[in-house]
């Protein structure tokens, strides 16, 4: 399926400077280098790449980056900035997503829809990071 | 040495026999810990947004308790603690206006002085000397075999580890003073899933499935951490390990402070291994570090 990305536009700009104002990391200094992508432990489950979440946020594609699979699948290991030859943190640029869609209460994971079972198995420290990072 | 310490979450539940250790080993080497009063949790993950300043009031609130204290030190066990509340303590320190803030919305409280310092119980055992731990050591641990497992938040980002980010070292040179053997695992910097656990277990599993087999393959009798987190996803998700890898053989999941209070002798009841999902007890006893009166593993 082909696509016409606006590239340009305004909103796009926005964007961008909204995601990079947020997590305060310099995504413009990425060069696409592919480093974080190859460290990330749980990129076989991404739609799109680290690497490539990081070039769609310098080109503001809203769109693309809130209903891409990958900001729910970062597991906030830090494998990337490790790795990153310009310290960008990508787990920083992925909670700023999730933030775009959280702040607007849409949430990923709702404490109701755990069963009985996983509520008494799961940890607290698990229950409560999880839905830090994925509930409002 | 007294210190104070904050427990968290996990330490008063499945990590029960990493505190009861710790506490124990700790006080061989004259250290005392002590429970900081009224702690609250820490929120288990540090914000990661610039505009968020809501979730570091729990970490900063427990920095103002050790203040209280007039102490300026605080010690953590769990890997989550220490960098949730370490990353905290580092933005109030470069961030004065965002300190003031804070300090306003907590006005019940006195106002914080970033004079506290955040460690990990590793940090402050490497400042003991791993020599002066090996002195006090009666029954090496011989024959036994680990592979340590750093996972994340101990080492990563670099700012808030306490080692190498890429190559840390410090497991290793804790169980060779403390005799045993060590492997080199690959994937003992890969994380375990961390909370993923929630939504994606199958996930967990397969990060869980490499990490543990890696270890067994390469002779390793059991896997060596400090986060309860990781222990939860690579000791109970074995289970689910079984059901998507049938070929997966169990393997045991230690705390580096059980190990020590093994070598230290101290009591079994303070090594809390009634709570894993793997019993270490058949591999310790074969390996003469446990004797038989130990009281029954309750069934799983």
């Amino acid at each position: 399926m082909s696509k016409t990305l606006k590239l340009d536009s305004e909103d796009a700009k926005k964007f961008a400077a909204k995601i990079q104002e947020r997590s305060g990391e310099p995504i413009d200094m990425c060069f696409q280098c592919g480093e974080c992508s190859s460290a990330c432990p749980v990129s076989p489950e991404m739609d799109l790449m680290p690497s490539t979440l990081v070039r769609f946020t310098q080109l503001g594609l809203k769109d693309e980056l809130i209903n891409a699979k990958t900001i729910w699948v970062c597991a906030s290991c830090f494998h990337c900035v490790a790795r990153c030859p310009k310290g960008i943190d990508v787990a920083k640029v992925a909670e700023a997503l999730r933030q775009e869609l959280l702040r607007k209460k849409l949430d990923y994971v709702e404490v109701r829809d755990l069963s009985m079972e996983e509520r008494q198995e799961i940890p607290q420290i698990a229950i409560i990071s999880n839905l830090r990072k994925f509930s409002r | 040495m007294k210190i104070p310490y904050f427990p968290g979450c996990s330490l008063k539940t499945i990590g029960e026999g990493f505190e009861k250790s710790a506490i124990a080993s700790a006080a061989v080497l004259d250290i005392e810990l002590n429970e900081l009063p009224r702690w609250v949790c820490c929120g288990t993950v540090s914000s990661l947004t610039t505009d968020d300043l809501m979730h570091h009031l729990a970490p900063v609130r427990n920095l103002i308790r050790v203040q209280d204290l007039e102490e300026t030190q605080l010690v953590t066990l769990c890997s989550v603690c220490y960098s949730t509340l370490k990353r905290s303590n580092t933005l109030v320190k470069n961030d004065p206006e965002k300190l003031k803030t804070m300090n306003q919305f907590m006005y019940r409280e006195s106002d914080y002085q970033c004079n506290v310092k955040v460690l990990h119980f590793l940090e402050l055992l490497r400042e003991i000397g791993f020599d002066k731990i090996k002195e006090k050591i009666k029954k090496p641990l011989r024959g036994l075999t680990l592979s340590p497992y750093y996972g994340c938040l101990l080492v990563r980002p670099k700012e808030f580890g306490i080692d190498d980010p890429e190559t840390p070292t410090i497991l290793q040179a804790l169980t060779k003073a403390l005799g045993a053997d060590v492997i080199d695992n690959p994937y003992q910097l890969k994380c375990c899933g961390s909370y993923h656990t929630v939504d994606k277990p199958n996930l967990v599993a397969d990060l869980g499935y490499k990490i543990l087999t890696y270890a067994r393959n390469s002779g390793a009798d059991a896997l060596v951490l400090s986060c309860p987190l990781c222990a939860f996803n690579l000791d109970n998700r074995q289970r689910e390990i079984k059901r998507q890898y049938p070929d997966f053989v169990e393997i045991p999941i230690l705390y580096f402070t059980q190990l020590m209070a093994l070598a230290f002798d101290l009591d079994e009841e303070r090594l809390g291994f009634d709570i894993h999902y793997v019993d270490p007890v058949p591999l310790l006893k074969e390996k003469q570090l446990l004797i038989d009166s130990l009281p029954l593993i309750k069934e799983k």
